[in-house]
C-alpha cells in the first residue's frame, strides 16, 4: 500500500528595496559600480559610526504592508543578528526579531483556474550584507561591500503552498506586486529578488507538518520549481525507504538540478538577537500611514477588474494586460491616445506587439513602437484608412524606423485602403468579365466560390481595397 | 599658566598676555615633563601648534569663540581624522581614524586646540586605568594609585595641569569616578545630550561623553560646544541646548536636596562619609533643604549594569575581526584561525571576559533569564530616580566608596573591582545626568560628591556645583608633582 503525499511550501524572499541611499547610511545603492567603492564609513562598520535609519525604505515597507492588506505596527523595533562572516562587516546584521513592521497578511493566486489564498506571516526590515568573491584571489578571499546596508525587506509565507506550481505562482505574483509598487526593481540576476524555500511532505490527511529543509537562494522561477520538485522527490524516497528527515539548511545547485546539505540544525547559529540599542524604535502613525496610502497605484487585482469593466476585455486578455505596471499603461495610453475600441487595442497589445517583443527579448518598457505610434496605428484601421492585413506591414515598418509614424508610412508606401467604390467597382466588373466558369458556378449555388472572387479583388487591389466595400458590392454584382 | 580657568586663559589670549601657541607650548612641555603619569597615548604636537597659530590668527581678528586658543585633550576613544584613536587597546594601536567624531569636529569648529589623545582602560572597560594596552596613567595625588576609570588619563591630565580640560566618557561612572579620584570636575551629561557619532562603542545604551574640567564653570563651557542633537546619531535628543554659563549663578535658596539612604551605608569609607556630611552642611548654608530618601531597587544595578553592557559590548566588538582595519594576527591558516587569534591576540583579558559575559547573557535560553530580566531591572531603577526626582531637585551621594586605591589593588578581583563603581552605575542605567564635583581630602586623597539630577538638567547641576565652588577651594587645589 502506497502513502500519497502532501507537499507543504512556505517561502522567503529576500527583496531588495529600490531607494536611493542605503538603509542606514547615504551611501548609494546602484548596481554594478567597483568593488568597495559605494561603501562609507558606517557600511564598513568603522569604529564609532552609528547607524541612521532611511526613511524612503520605512515608507516602501509601509507600501507593501497595506498592498497585502496587513497589520502595519504602530512600534516596530530593530535587533542584531549576531554572526562573523568577512561580508558582514560589523560582526552583525541589523534585521527585525520580534517586533517587524508588517504583519499577517496575505495574498490571492491563480493556480489552474482555482483561487487560493496565501497567507503572509511577517515583512521586515534588514540589512545586505556584502559579497565574499573566491575566485582569482590567490586562494584569499575578496570582499566586496557595495551591497553592505542595502535595504531588504523579507517577506515570510505562511505554509500554505501544496505544490511546487503554487510556489511559482505566489513568487510571481509577489514579484509583480513588488514591481508594482515600485518598490523593488525585481532583477532576479542582480539578486534584487530572492527567494529561500521550506519544504516538507506529509502523509495526506495528517494535521501535523513533516520536518521542513530549508533551500536557500534560488533565484529564478525556473529553478524555485525544480529546486522544490527535487526537494519533495527525495524527501519521498528517503521515507518510503524508512529513513528520516533532518531538519537543515540546503543549497541547490542548479547544474546538477539537486540539493546538498549546507548545515544542519544543530550547526545552526545562535544568532543572540537583541533590540539595537543605537535605534530608535520604527514609529508609525496612522497619518503617516494615510499618508503612504495616498502613493498607493492601483494594485494588479484591481487593475484587472477594471480592465475587465471598462473595457470589456475577457480574464484572459485583462490577466496579460495587468502583469506589469508598465504594459498596463501602456495598453491604456493606447486606448486614451487612439480613441479605437479597446477590443482592438487589447488584441494588438498582447498579439502583433508582445509576439515582437518576445522575438526581440525586450521589456515593454523598451519597446521600438510606442504607445503612441501603435495608437496612430490603430486610429487607421477603426477609420478605415487601411485594413488589419496592411496594419501588420505598418507595424513592422514602425518597429524598423524609429521616430516614424502609421501616418507617414502609409502615405509613403501608398497604403491608403481605397474605399472609392467606383473604383473597387471597375475591378470587380473586370474580374466578373475574366471568370465567367466562375461566375457560373457561383450563380449554380456554389458559394464557396465567392472567396476566389475577393481575394482575386483584393489581389488586383493590392489589399488596398476596403474588405468590407469589396465584399458587399461583389455579392450584388454576382447576384445580378 | 595651568591652573588659569578658560574664562582668564582667554582673556589672556585677548589682552595679548600670552599666545595660543605660547599656551599651548607651555602644556606641551608640561605634558613632556610628567610623561612618567602616562596620561597620554598620543601627543600630537604638530597638529596642536598648527591648530595654536590657527586659533591666534582667529583671535587677533576678533573672530573666535571662548574655546579658541584653549588646549584641550581628547579620550583616545572619539576618532580624529588622521590621528591614531586607540581606544586603549591592541586591537586598535594600528588604528588612523579616516574621520572625526561630532564631538572632536565640534571643538575643532571652536577652535579648540587639542594636544593629543587620553589614556584609558581598553574599550572603556574598567575602574582604574589598568585595562589600558598602555599601562595604566597614574593618580597625580599618589603616583602609586589609580586614576580611576575608564577615563584615567583624563582626570590624571586635568588635574595635573597638562589639558586645560579634557573629554570623557561615562558608561558606568567613566567620567565621575576618575574625576573624584583625581579632584576635578567631571560631568556624564544626560543620555542623548551629547553626540556619540565617532565615539568608539562600548555598551550604546549607557555610553555618554561629557567634559572633565577644573572647575564647573570649565564644564558648563565645554558641554556648550558638546551638546546637541546629530543628525548622525539616532539617539542624540532633538532639544535646544541651553545657555549653560548663564545659568551658574543662580542663588541655591530653596534647593531641595535628597540623600538616598541606600547611597550612604554599608561599604562607604567613613573619611569619604565625613567629607560629603560637610559638603551638604555648606549647601545648607547655601539655602538647601535636605531630605533623607530611598531608592529600593539601587541594590541591583550592579548586575543589571553587567549584563546590559556585557550584552551591547559583545555585539559592538564583533567589527574587531581582522578583516578590515585594526590587528591581525600573523599568517592565518583559514578564516577561524583569523578570527580566533586577531582576537584572541588584540583584546585584553578584561575585554575577553566581558564580550564571554555578554555572549552568555543573549545566548539561547538565557536570554530571558539575564538579558530581559536585566532591563525589567533598568526599569525598577529608573522608576526609583522618577520618584525621587519628584520629591527633590537633585540627589546627592558620594561618587565612590573609597578614595584611590592602589595600582594592582583590585586586578585579580573583577568583583571588587565591579563594586568600586556602585555609585555610580544606577545613575548610567536611568540615564540622568550626573557630576562629580571635588569635596575634600581623606587620607591626603580627594573626595567627589555626587549630585544626580532629572533629564537635561545639566544647567542646574552645573549652577549648584558652581555656587559651591564659590565658596570652597577643593577644585583649586593641585597635587604636588
Amino acid at each position: 500500500m502506497s502513502t500519497t503525499w502532501e507537499t507543504v511550501i512556505g517561502l522567503e524572499i529576500h527583496t531588495q528595496l529600490s531607494t536611493q541611499s542605503k538603509i542606514f547610511s547615504g551611501a548609494s545603492t546602484a548596481y554594478g559600480a567597483e568593488p568597495n567603492t559605494q561603501a562609507c564609513a558606517v557600511d564598513l562598520g568603522l569604529p564609532g559610526v552609528l547607524p541612521v535609519l532611511n526613511e524612503a525604505a520605512v515608507e516602501k515597507a509601509v507600501m507593501f504592508g497595506l498592498a497585502i492588506d496587513a497589520h502595519i505596527a504602530p512600534r516596530s523595533v530593530f535587533a542584531r543578528k549576531n554572526y562573523f562572516y568577512p561580508d558582514l562587516p560589523k560582526g552583525y546584521q541589523i534585521s527585525q526579531m520580534d517586533l517587524p513592521i508588517v504583519g499577517n497578511g496575505h495574498m490571492d493566486i491563480e493556480v489552474d483556474g482555482e483561487t487560493k489564498r496565501i497567507g503572509i506571516t511577517r515583512a521586515h526590515l534588514e540589512e545586505d550584507a556584502g559579497k565574499s568573491l573566491h575566485e582569482s584571489f590567490h586562494g584569499m578571499s575578496g570582499i566586496d561591500l557595495n551591497r553592505a546596508g542595502t535595504p531588504l525587506l523579507e517577506i515570510v509565507s505562511e505554509p500554505d503552498m501544496r505544490s511546487a506550481k503554487e510556489a511559482v505562482a505566489y513568487m510571481r505574483k509577489l514579484h509583480e506586486l513588488v514591481r508594482y509598487l515600485g518598490i523593488c526593481d525585481g532583477n532576479m540576476q542582480e539578486g534584487s529578488f530572492r527567494c529561500d524555500a521550506n519544504v516538507s511532505v506529509r502523509p495526506v490527511g495528517q494535521k501535523e507538518f513533516g520536518t521542513r529543509v530549508e533551500i536557500k537562494n534560488i533565484n529564478s522561477f525556473k529553478f524555485v520549481e525544480k529546486a522544490i520538485n527535487h526537494e519533495v522527490e527525495r524527501h519521498i524516497e528517503l521515507i518510503e525507504n524508512g529513513g528520516k528527515i533532518v531538519q537543515e539548511t540546503r543549497l541547490y545547485d542548479a547544474n546538477k538540478d539537486e540539493t546538498r546539505s549546507m548545515r544542519s540544525k544543530e550547526e545552526a547559529n545562535d544568532y543572540r538577537y537583541f533590540p539595537d540599542p543605537d535605534l530608535l524604535p520604527v514609529v508609525i502613525t496612522e497619518d503617516f500611514k494615510a499618508q503612504v496610502k495616498t502613493t498607493l497605484p492601483e494594485l494588479p487585482e484591481a487593475k484587472k477588474q477594471r480592465f475587465k469593466d471598462q473595457y470589456q476585455l475577457d480574464n484572459e486578455s485583462a490577466t496579460i494586460l495587468t502583469s506589469s505596471r508598465p504594459l498596463a499603461d501602456y495598453f491604456e495610453s493606447v486606448v486614451v491616445e487612439s480613441k479605437c475600441e479597446a477590443k482592438l487595442c487589447a488584441n494588438w497589445v498582447t498579439g502583433e506587439l508582445s509576439a515582437a517583443l518576445n522575438k526581440a527579448d525586450l521589456e515593454i518598457t523598451d519597446s521600438p513602437v510606442t504607445a503612441s505610434q501603435l495608437a496612430g496605428l490603430l486610429a487607421r484601421i477603426s477609420d478605415d484608412t487601411i485594413s488589419g492585413k496592411i496594419a501588420k506591414q505598418v507595424f513592422e515598418e514602425l518597429w524598423q524606423t524609429p521616430d516614424s509614424t502609421a501616418d507617414s508610412i502609409i502615405e509613403a508606401k501608398g497604403l491608403k485602403q481605397i474605399t472609392d467604390t467606383g473604383a473597387i467597382e471597375a475591378v470587380i466588373d473586370q474580374i466578373i468579365a475574366a471568370n465567367g466558369k466562375q461566375v457560373e458556378q457561383y450563380r449554380g449555388g456554389n458559394d464557396k466560390v465567392f472567396g476566389f472572387f475577393v481575394g482575386q479583388v483584393m489581389k488586383a487591389m493590392q489589399g488596398k481595397a476596403n474588405p468590407a466595400e469589396v465584399n458587399k458590392m461583389l455579392m450584388a454584382k454576382l447576384k445580378a | 599658566m595651568h591652573t588659569k580657568t578658560i574664562n582668564q586663559l582667554a582673556q589672556g589670549l585677548r589682552s595679548g598676555e600670552f599666545s595660543s601657541v605660547e599656551l599651548t607650548q607651555h602644556f606641551l612641555q608640561r605634558i613632556r615633563q610628567h610623561e612618567s603619569l602616562n596620561a597620554f597615548i598620543t601627543v600630537t604636537e604638530g597638529l596642536a601648534l598648527q591648530a595654536a597659530q590657527a586659533a591666534d590668527q582667529r583671535i587677533a581678528s576678533g573672530d573666535a569663540s571662548l574655546l579658541a586658543g584653549i588646549p584641550i585633550a581628547q579620550k583616545d576613544i572619539f576618532c580624529t581624522l588622521g590621528v591614531k584613536t586607540s581606544c586603549g587597546s591592541k586591537m586598535l594601536d594600528n588604528f588612523i581614524a579616516p574621520y572625526n567624531a561630532t564631538v572632536v569636529e565640534k571643538f575643532n569648529h571652536a577652535g579648540a586646540v587639542m594636544l593629543g589623545k587620553l589614556n584609558m582602560d581598553e574599550f572603556a572597560m574598567g575602574s582604574s586605568n589598568e585595562t589600558s594596552f598602555y599601562g595604566p596613567a597614574r593618580n597625580p595625588w599618589d603616583t602609586q594609585t589609580v586614576p580611576g576609570g575608564s577615563s584615567g588619563g583624563s582626570a590624571a591630565a586635568v588635574a595635573a595641569g597638562l589639558a586645560v580640560a579634557a573629554t570623557g566618557t561615562d558608561t558606568g561612572g567613566s567620567i565621575r569616578q576618575p574625576a573624584a579620584f583625581c579632584g576635578i570636575t567631571g560631568l556624564k551629561p544626560t543620555y542623548g545630550r551629547v553626540s556619540r557619532y565617532g565615539m568608539i562603542a562600548y555598551a550604546s545604551s549607557l555610553d555618554q561623553g561629557g567634559p572633565m574640567t577644573r572647575t564647573a564653570e570649565d564644564a558648563a563651557i565645554l558641554l556648550q560646544t558638546m551638546a546637541g542633537f546629530d543628525a548622525k546619531d539616532s539617539t542624540s535628543a532633538d532639544l535646544p541646548v541651553p545657555d549653560y554659563p548663564a545659568a551658574l549663578n543662580q542663588p541655591l535658596a530653596g534647593l531641595k536636596i535628597g540623600l538616598p539612604k541606600e547611597f550612604f551605608g554599608e561599604g562607604l569609607d567613613s573619611g569619604v562619609a565625613a567629607v560629603l556630611e560637610t559638603a551638604i552642611s555648606e549647601y545648607r548654608k547655601l539655602g538647601a533643604e535636605v531630605a533623607d530618601i530611598s531608592m529600593p531597587n539601587l541594590n541591583m544595578a550592579i548586575p543589571a549594569y553587567y549584563v546590559i553592557a556585557c550584552a551591547e559590548s559583545s555585539a559592538n566588538l564583533s567589527r574587531y575581526d581582522g578583516v578590515r582595519f585594526g590587528y591581525r594576527c600573523e599568517s592565518p591558516v583559514d578564516l577561524t584561525d583569523l578570527y580566533t587569534r586577531s582576537r584572541g591576540e588584540g583584546f585584553g583579558k578584561e575585554v575577553k571576559r566581558r564580550i564571554l559575559m555578554g555572549t552568555y547573557a543573549l545566548s539561547a535560553g538565557y536570554y530571558d533569564a539575564y538579558y530581559l530580566k536585566a532591563q525589567k531591572v533598568r526599569r525598577l531603577i529608573s522608576q526609583d530616580f522618577q520618584q525621587a526626582l519628584a520629591q527633590v531637585d537633585v540627589i546627592m551621594s558620594p561618587v565612590t566608596p573609597t578614595t584611590a586605591f592602589g595600582i594592582g589593588a583590585k586586578m585579580d578581583d573583577p568583583i571588587a573591582m565591579y563594586l568600586a563603581d556602585i555609585y555610580t552605575i544606577a545613575i548610567n542605567l536611568a540615564g540622568v545626568p550626573a557630576m562629580s564635583v571635588p569635596a575634600g581630602f581623606s587620607g591626603g586623597m580627594p573626595v567627589g560628591l555626587q549630585i544626580i539630577g532629572n533629564h537635561f538638567t545639566e544647567d542646574r547641576l552645573l549652577n549648584i556645583a558652581h555656587q559651591y565652588q564659590q565658596v570652597t577651594d577643593w577644585h583649586q587645589q593641585t597635587p604636588t608633582l
